[in-house]
């Protein structure tokens, strides 16, 4: 997409959501403190920890009108829904995990890798299959027609990526440190940075998209979609370590995040089938 | 299947795709499983909506099914489609009223007698984690009325799961978030 596309005017759904609201910090952190501490009574009585965020979670407020309320229900996996599409070389080319490459100068910002691996819910690699991000830029703008955050576009950053993870489920992405950025939930509501992370398992039931975060974001504890997974230990599963192994002399900073997704039944299947 | 064993690591918690994967997520032809030309081409569209029956314009969704005789493909060549390889994957974001299509095939069954169906995922802004669903095809109704799932719902629920077949073959599927007409969305053993 062209810089001048992105200057064009553009109705601006995320402004005018009518789920916006001139709430202040004060009050979504209230909102949230309250659930979190039903959460913790729960699980004190008894209840199993959470590793999912809430799909229900009221303080983000574009969730009130669109999730359900009826109780998911139980499907026992059939054929289709235990594989999932393959992708390779034709899909994806090597240079598309660097970030910093696609254009005819160096984007601004904080160089970084971000590499890690994709493990099925057993510990399985999940080997050849398609990682995609997309993520804002080092002032935090994303090249999205909507995004109307007055921060600079960057003419040598599109900040989309994608890759193919290898034999052991590994990935590595050549990027730069997004920023955080203002959005619409509540008066003077900033995102905390993050990477958009999309990914594939070999069941089409573990399709997942989902955020990685920096270590020590100040931000975390004002945002409600960080804060709609009520359990500590998972939230943290969505935060990169910064790994001086990872970082390299004179050229970028480090991080490693794995990714674990959820479990994978045709394996499962496939293992009683061989016993 | 008997009892799923407890998974060994702690799963990623998911977020919600956000608003700005427009740029990044759709693809040229992504929507086309097959080319429009093919035959047994089929359009399956529909509109997704919130809990106030108004349009979402921002979701993304993504659909994985059978071919026409109920094999799985495991073709790579979703994302730059030569146009005649036959993967079983799409994706397409909805337009500015909330409303999608794919061009694709009915599905045939992937065991003799089931009750073909698209698997289908959903995406939106506002939306925290997706959800998945299943559009059944409203043709083998002895199939539809032995099948595990849709036995296991009420009438007015089950009928969220079946697609309408339109006069000129096509299929509409509407999908909603929440309230009265809500769809059922699933969940399957070790995806908690
Ligand atoms: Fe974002």
């Amino acid at each position: 997409m062209s810089t001048e596309e992105t200057a064009e005017s553009f109705e601006n759904t995320h402004v005018l959501d009518p789920a916006a609201t001139a709430d202040s910090q004060e009050t979504v952190n209230r909102e949230i403190a309250d659930i979190h501490a039903a959460y913790r009574a729960s699980v004190a009585d008894g209840a199993p920890e959470e590793t999912q965020p809430r799909i229900d979670f009221a303080p983000y407020r574009s969730s009130l009108l669109r999730h359900p309320t009826k109780s998911l229900h139980h499907a026992d996996p059939e054929t289709i829904e235990l594989w999932s599409p393959a992708f390779g070389e034709r899909d994806v080319h090597v240079l598309e995990s660097d970030l910093t490459i696609q254009h005819n100068g160096e984007p601004i910002g904080e160089r970084i890798v971000v590499q890690g691996r994709v493990l099925d819910g057993d510990g399985r690699p999940v080997s050849g299959q398609l990682i995609e991000i997309w993520q804002a830029n080092a002032a935090g703008r994303y090249v999205h027609k909507r995004d109307q955050h007055p921060a600079p576009i960057d003419p040598n950053f599109t900040g989309v990526g994608r890759a193919i993870t290898g034999p052991n489920g590994e990935y590595r992405f050549t990027t730069i440190k997004p920023a955080p950025y203002p959005w619409k939930n509540h008066h003077n509501a900033w995102r905390p940075a993050h990477i958009h992370f999309s990914l594939f398992g070999t069941d089409f039931t573990q399709r997942m998209i989902t955020q990685m975060y920096f270590p020590g974001d100040p931000l975390f504890p004002l945002d409600p979609i960080y804060q709609s997974i009520t359990d500590p230990a998972a939230r943290d599963r969505l935060v990169a370590t910064y790994d001086h192994s990872v970082t390299s002399h004179e050229w970028a900073t480090g991080y490693n995040w794995d990714i674990v997704l959820t479990g994978s039944n045709r394996t499962l299947m496939e293992t009683e089938e061989e016993h | 299947m008997a009892q799923a064993p407890e998974l060994k690591l702690a799963p990623t918690p998911g977020q919600t795709i956000g608003p700005f994967y427009g740029y990044a997520l759709p693809f040229t032809d992504g929507e086309k499983l097959v080319d429009r030309a093919h035959p047994g081409a089929i359009r399956l569209h529909g509109t997704v909506r919130d809990g106030h029956g108004a349009p979402i314009p921002d979701s993304l969704l993504e659909i994985w099914q059978a071919d026409e005789h109920g094999s799985i493909a495991q073709e790579t060549g979703s994302l730059i489609r030569d146009g005649h390889t036959f993967t079983g994957w799409g994706r397409t974001a909805v337009d500015n009223v909330g409303r999608y299509s794919f061009t694709t095939v009915n599905p045939g069954p992937t065991e003799e007698g089931k009750a073909p169906f698209i698997m289908l995922t959903v995406f939106a802004r506002g939306l925290l984690n997706r959800l998945f669903t299943r559009i059944y095809l409203p043709e083998d109704t002895a199939a539809l009325a032995n099948d595990p799932l849709l036995s296991s719902l009420p009438p007015e629920r089950r009928s969220t799961l079946v697609a309408v077949r339109e006069a000129n073959g096509d299929l509409r599927f509407d999908i909603s978030l929440q309230g009265p007409e809500e769809t059922v969305f699933l969940s399957y053993p070790r995806n908690a």
